[in-house]
């Protein structure tokens, strides 16, 4: 088995100008946010996010990294709109892909099984189709029962992603990977979707490890699945990141206030963006 | 009883939301919201023990959990993350009621962001399931505030697909798409007409029809005389205020007038 522990830095040094990074996890849940403040602290711009949007790209427009969202919701969950995200698309800061949220399951899916695209009935009817002009119909070429000709149905194309970073509660240094709460989100097709795969974890633990703390259907990311992986730990805070620790409420309402103003946002920045991880887990009390 | 007295509004929207729900068989009810949530598990704790429900998560509980409260005991009987959730809806055996920032007259509902696309002048929810739920499975909206700013003339951005969009589909790509009922504070709409125009289906005590034209941006279709909403009985109500509310978050969400 390779060693594959790496580096927040060696992982931030992988991304370059104008990528496609997806993020793992659902909204302000499980989200790799030790990743994602180090890639709002680098030098990297005009990236192209693909997320079950949460405060990974809140912080990345407001940080000024974000050219466009590929989205169908950004979401901070106990507060329903992520304030970063609102601010930066009533700016007209970044552009969008306005998605439903199994388009985009349908997006990771085909750029994982290497097809173009994949078919659904999904998005016909809304403005799904106006306000992504680029997407194609598709005519199926076997006709329904009792009809003459076939449907058509939406093409979503592949979401090729050139990085995906996630965040798993254990992990070995294999970069074999294993959730602990109730959902794996999409984490694994984000891996499968991208050309690289980085996962930071809770622990690092002996792969012997993982068998005692969770069914084997928790061992979710296999190791064709990740290039890297690194030990951060309370690395998904202020997200959920159940049984480890719960969403950080109080810190999640501070980050929200901070998109109030110029200068709350500074001050933000200066405590909890601009600081190393051991900084940052200081100035949150761990 | 937690809580005495007279039915309230919140419960009178509960009983319209549960008989929304009542008649779907053994499907996934999936009611998205306080009220809606309410009066989901009242339909499934009274007359529809057959549905299906989530508790909120990832998990299927078989018993009637409270809102509001934490870690509440639960049956499991099923595991139905993120991914699931889409072979349910993408098989056609979910009902889904969900909010809406505007909706018009053929039940087209917009909770993605108003305005201008590269620069909205309000960025909401985005389309999050919108689009895949209303072309596969029937779905039901619930306004808690019914003013002339939700039920709007025209909607910024078709995240729900309404009957017009539909028909225009054609009916093979259309099969799927049903819109139930539209709850509000002050009565239960449908579509209940030749064209699938929304109609108004029944008033809730203490509000007229005038009310109710007032507060909506389109000519509703009204046949005659308009019925007033039913009260919950004795039975929803112990439901309601001893097991499913006892904190009385529904009556937060609609205060009674």
């Amino acid at each position: 088995m390779l060693d594959k522990r790496v580096t927040i830095d060696d992982i931030v040094a992988e991304i370059r100008d104008g990528m496609t990074v997806g993020i793992g996890g659902w909204g302000s849940r499980r989200k790799p946010m030790a990743l994602v403040r180090a890639l709002a602290r680098s030098s990297v711009k005009d990236l192209r996010l693909v997320s079950y949007g949460g405060p990974d790209v809140g912080i990345l427009c407001r940080a000024g990294k974000v050219r466009e969202v590929v989205y169908a919701f950004v979401s901070l969950d106990s507060i329903p709109l992520e304030p970063h995200f609102r601010n930066a698309r009533q700016s007209g800061a970044v552009t969008t892909m306005e998605l439903d949220e199994g388009m985009f399951l349908l997006g990771l899916q085909a750029a994982a099984w290497r097809v173009p695209f994949l078919p659904t009935r999904v998005g016909l009817g809304s403005d799904v189709m106006r306000l992504n002009p680029g997407l194609r119909t598709v005519r199926s070429p076997y006709p329904n029962p009792g009809e003459v000709g076939g449907e058509d149905l939406v093409a979503m194309p592949a979401l090729n992603l050139d990085v995906a970073l996630i965040h798993m509660h254990r992990g070995d240094q294999g970069g074999t990977g294993q959730y602990l709460n109730v959902d794996p989100y999409f984490d694994d097709l984000m891996c499968m979707a991208a050309r690289r795969r980085f996962m930071s974890v809770e622990r690092i633990v002996d792969t012997a490890d993982f068998a005692k703390v969770g069914p084997v259907q928790s061992i979710r990311i296999n190791r064709l699945m990740t290039d890297g992986v690194v030990e951060t730990p309370h690395g998904a805070h202020f997200t959920e990141c159940v049984p480890d620790y719960p969403r950080d409420e109080v810190f999640q309402r501070a980050y929200t206030a901070s998109a109030k103003s110029e200068e709350a946002w500074d001050e933000f920045r200066a405590k909890y963006v601009d600081v190393t991880e051991a900084e940052y887990q200081a100035a949150v009390g761990q | 009883m937690t809580r005495d007295g007279a039915p309230t509004r919140a419960e009178v929207c509960a009983a319209a939301i549960a008989d929304c729900f009542a008649p779907d068989g053994e499907i996934l009810a999936n009611p998205i919201g306080t009220l809606p949530v309410i009066g989901g598990r009242l339909a499934k704790a009274t007359v529809a023990p057959e549905l299906v429900m989530t508790d909120g998560e990832a998990l299927l509980v078989e018993n009637i959990i409270p809102i509001g409260v934490d870690a509440p005991e639960k049956v499991i009987a099923g595991w139905n993350p993120y991914r699931t959730m889409f072979d349910v809806v993408w098989s056609g055996r979910r009902h889904v009621m969900m909010g809406a920032s505007q909706i018009d007259k053929w039940g087209n509902q917009n909770f993605a962001f108003i305005g201008s696309p590269e620069a909205p002048r309000t960025q909401l929810l985005g389309m999050r399931g919108a689009p895949g739920n209303t072309i596969n499975d029937t779905t039901s909206y619930w306004i808690p505030a019914h003013t002339t700013r939700v039920f709007v003339p025209a909607v910024d951005v078709v995240s729900g697909v309404g009957y017009d969009r539909a028909r225009d589909l054609g009916p093979e790509a259309s099969r799927f798409h049903r819109l139930g009922h539209v709850v509000t504070n002050l009565c239960v709409l449908d579509f209940a007409t030749p064209d699938h125009r929304m109609r108004l289906r029944s008033v809730h005590p203490g509000v007229t029809v005038d009310d109710v034209v007032a507060a909506t941006g389109f000519e509703l279709a009204i046949d005659g005389d308009v019925p007033t909403s039913r009260l919950p009985s004795d039975d929803e109500l112990h439901w309601i205020r001893d097991v499913i509310d006892p904190n009385g978050l529904g009556e937060e969400e609609v205060p009674n007038p």
